[in-house]
């Protein structure tokens, strides 16, 4: 009877394995892309001189500088 | 941290539509496709308001909430974005967006709606920064090379501010401290009602 049961055993086992193919698949919605930040720098001959790729505060106080110069006349007539 | 944001002076707009035509030029946007437009108001009636409109890259995005396959994300900088490669042309996003800043391009016999596209703040979308793929699909990533959107950049009188809202505003300020007039527009009393805020002028039609 036992030796029954322990042959019927692996034949369970190769059920069961059958089964996960049922398992559904995830339909997790998101990005599977990560935007890259732009601190980081553009990968083209564009990128204008006078602050250091990678670092994010000095790309912030670049684009500060560049604002105030190209956007606020008064900070160049006043 | 940067948080980036537009704002348009009434006061200054000149409706040359310099922006829609620099937006067209450095993105490469298709035929059809206008990701910045000038709106009049009272076109016509002396006093006249024109405004520069795009995306205004919401902190509580509408489009990013009713999208269905959430192709829409925000980045560190507060730009919304969304990945064209998820995106279904579904349509729900122009519906929900109260700028209109959604857009899309028709193709084929049947005009059939394509991708969505929009003003990304020269930020280009996720590709890799600079590539010509972002180029493509997205427009050009002027963020990443150190510069602001090229819109507020080529306004002729400088009425479309662009970048750091923090310096938005202060440059923003500064002028309406300046000229002693100019903040009804944008500001407390259009979001929350004042007397003078949205009055049409002397002599309109409505």
């Amino acid at each position: 009877m036992i030796s029954q049961r322990l042959a019927l055993f692996p034949a369970l086992l190769a059920a069961i394995g059958g089964l996960s193919a049922c398992v559904e698949k995830p339909q997790t919605l998101g990005m599977n892309k990560i935007d890259g930040a732009p601190f980081q720098g553009a990968q083209n001959q564009f990128v204008v001189p006078g602050w250091k790729t990678g670092d994010k505060s000095s790309w912030e106080q670049g684009l500060k500088v560049r604002m105030q110069n190209t956007q606020n006349e008064y900070s160049k007539t006043n | 941290m940067a948080r980036m944001k537009f704002v348009c002076d009434a006061e200054r707009c000149i409706e040359c539509n310099g922006c829609v035509t620099a937006c067209k030029n450095e993105n490469e946007v298709p035929w059809g496709v206008n990701r910045r437009r000038v709106v009049t108001l009272n076109d016509g009636v002396p006093g006249e308001k024109s405004i520069s409109v795009a995306c205004m890259h919401c902190s509580d995005a509408p489009c990013m909430a009713v999208c269905p396959v959430n192709c829409f994300y925000r980045t560190d900088e507060g730009v919304v974005l969304h990945d064209k490669d998820i995106c279904i042309g579904c349509g729900y996003c122009s519906y929900a967006c109260p700028f209109g800043a959604p857009q899309f391009p028709a193709s084929g016999t049947f005009g059939v709606r394509g991708k969505m596209d929009k003003c990304t703040f020269c930020a280009g979308g996720p590709e890799v920064n600079g590539s010509q793929a972002e180029f493509e699909k997205y427009g050009r990533n002027r963020l990443a090379e150190g510069k602001l959107p090229a819109c507020a950049e080529m306004c002729s009188t400088k009425a479309l501010l662009a970048g750091d809202g923090d310096v938005v505003a202060d440059i923003f300020r500064n002028r309406v401290v300046q000229r002693g007039k100019g903040a009804e527009v944008w500001g407390w009393g259009t979001a929350y009602g004042s007397k003078q805020a949205g009055q049409a002028p002397e002599g309109s039609k409505t």
